[in-house]
């Protein structure tokens, strides 16, 4: 605005500031998270079963990791996690449609129920889906009275998949309602005026224009659903076994942490790549509001 | 006009349905926690209605001490969080510096990681500085998790007010400190409020990183898992709605202060 005002020491002084205070964040992120990961990339070349970090690094883990079943456990964390991004894709699409366009009062309360359920505990509502539909339970003792005899609907994929597009539902529609939200009334009403259908202002309006909360739900529900441990667990019972599974028993009963630590150095690997092409693509001040006035 | 009437309707349906589903495990809970019978099967008679499993829960020296052990974590890691998210804050939305964008990438990276994982890297790590994982290490855990999202929520709060009081502070003379002290952190502090409701609930529900890093100490979420994966037990679910009455109690209690808040300002807006 009043760009005259912003002499040499002003800009210096931002610069100073911004450091200092970032400075209590990027100091956490330093040693919470990027040394103990780089710690985990370390451990997974050393030796089996070993606890020191102090071996020649070599890459036998890995070279094991693919001469057994873990290829399968990955495929199956992939599979579940790509399932969930899709189903959650299509059943939150209109629902965030919904939010950032439609309903004015109504959204807000949508909003709080949904994010509320953030709070309670995903084992406790993971369970309760294990009380709706174990043996006699909710679902299959309500249908029981109606003359319709069911077993347990637990422990299968299809379960899983339910567990982890019910917990994870919120980390799509919000993203998702965020990017419609993007979307200007004026360029839909222009194209409808124009004689566009309705399938081609979807396609060619909305879509591109709420990529960006599109991409960032994607991703974030398939980095949560990838690492995933207590969906497959509690609902799926020993049916599958996913990589996050393979990982804990690797620290747990197995002992073998350098094991464990190649196993989620791979996890890892795979989910950076996708967060770093996804992050770079989205200008997140754009996304969150809008760009602070003094630059 | 976007949308016909009917698609109106359709659209408010399905978001009716979609809330019924998402609620209905929380019912189921709260519904197995009121039955007497130890194995639950549903239906049961009005004469099975007990309260018998609240007491138990609330009686038992366990639970009391998971529960001990999660405020603890939950309180502890939100003071943290919101004193590093504060400042991350005014370094991700107010000030202009250099790293900037590079600090905006930063803050999300937490988020978008497999949490499972950071929880057993910052346990490798406790173990090669040879810390034996307890609840305080918990408390490191979950503000690594945490304060991103403080600072998130905190950046947002900052996004949508005004910069005009801090420019005119600014034009008036006052320090950097003193915008800091009289303007920005008043203006802030209600955005503190719900980012502290986040805080506390979100590390008060947190599995994946307790499972690793409280060590030979135990979170409640991690005793109610072990309890469900060894079979059904009916103070599970007791524990598990008095955990969902807490959380919602604690969520009235913010709103309820917070629209009355608005409300006063409001009155206060309309009287000038």
């Amino acid at each position: 605005m009043n760009e005259p005002r912003r002499n040499w020491n002003w800009l210096a002084g931002s610069q100073f500031f911004g450091t200092i205070s970032a400075l209590p964040f990027i100091l956490l992120m330093l040693f919470g998270f990027v040394v103990p990961l780089l710690c985990v990339a370390w451990f997974g070349l050393m030796p089996a079963k070993s606890f020191s970090l102090l071996h020649a690094p070599s890459l036998q883990n890995y070279a094991f990791i693919f001469s057994q079943t873990y290829v399968k456990s990955m495929a199956w964390s992939t599979g579940l996690a790509l399932a969930t991004v899709v189903i959650l894709l299509v059943l939150c699409y209109p629902l965030a449609f919904g939010l950032a366009k439609v309903f004015k009062g109504g959204a807000t309360f949508v909003t709080y129920a949904i994010a509320s359920s953030l709070f309670v505990s995903e084992n406790i509502r993971l369970f309760g889906w294990v009380i709706g539909l174990m043996k006699k339970g909710v679902v299959t003792g309500t249908l029981g009275t109606f003359g319709i005899e069911m077993n347990s609907l637990l422990y299968n994929v299809p379960v899983i998949v339910l567990g982890m597009v019910y917990v994870y539902l919120p980390f799509m529609l919000f993203p998702l309602a965020l990017g419609i939200k993007m979307v200007p009334d004026q360029v839909r009403e222009a194209a409808f005026d124009l004689g566009a259908s309705r399938w081609h202002v979807f396609r060619h309006v909305d879509l591109p224009l709420s990529m960006p909360g599109i991409l960032i739900g994607s991703v974030l529900v398939f980095v949560l659903s990838i690492g995933a441990i207590a969906e497959a667990k509690i609902l799926g019972g020993q049916s599958i076994v996913t990589i996050a599974a393979d990982i804990e028993t690797e620290f747990t009963y197995g002992q073998n942490w350098p094991l464990g630590s190649a196993l989620s150095t791979l996890l890892v690997g795979v989910t950076m790549v996708l967060v770093f092409a996804v992050l770079n693509r989205i200008d997140m001040e754009k996304f969150l509001g809008r760009a602070p006035r003094e630059s | 006009m976007i949308v016909t009437r009917a698609q109106k309707v359709g659209l408010s349906f399905y978001a009716g349905v979609v809330l019924l589903l998402f609620y209905f495990p929380l019912f189921c809970i709260i519904t197995a926690s009121l039955s007497k019978k130890r194995y639950f099967s549903f239906p049961y008679a009005w004469e099975d209605v007990t309260l018998k499993w609240y007491e138990d829960a609330i009686a038992s020296p366990q639970v009391q001490e998971y529960v001990g052990i999660s405020l603890k974590v939950a309180v502890l890691s939100t003071i943290c969080s919101l004193f590093i998210g504060f400042f991350g804050a005014l370094a991700y939305a107010r000030y202009s510096w250099r790293w900037r964008k590079s600090f905006q990438k930063l803050v999300l990276l937490p988020l978008f990681f497999p949490q499972s994982v950071l929880g057993l890297a910052l346990l490798m790590w406790f173990n090669f500085l040879d810390i034996t994982p307890s609840w305080w290490t918990a408390v490191i855990a979950h503000t690594v998790w945490i304060a991103p999202i403080a600072t998130l929520i905190m950046s947002i709060q900052a996004y949508s007010q005004d910069d005009s009081l801090e420019e005119a502070a600014r034009d008036m003379g006052a320090s950097r400190w003193q915008i800091l002290r009289w303007i920005t952190f008043p203006l802030l502090a209600p955005g503190m409020v719900s980012a502290a409701c986040f805080c506390v609930l979100l590390s008060w529900g947190n599995f994946a990183l307790s499972l690793f890093t409280t060590g030979a100490d135990s979170a409640l979420p991690e005793w109610l898992y072990a309890r469900m994966t060894s079979g059904y037990q009916p103070i599970v679910p007791a524990v598990g709605s008095l955990s969902v009455f807490a959380a919602i109690a604690l969520v009235c209690l913010v709103f309820g202060i917070s629209a009355r808040r608005s409300a006063h300002k409001v009155a206060q807006e309309g009287g000038h």
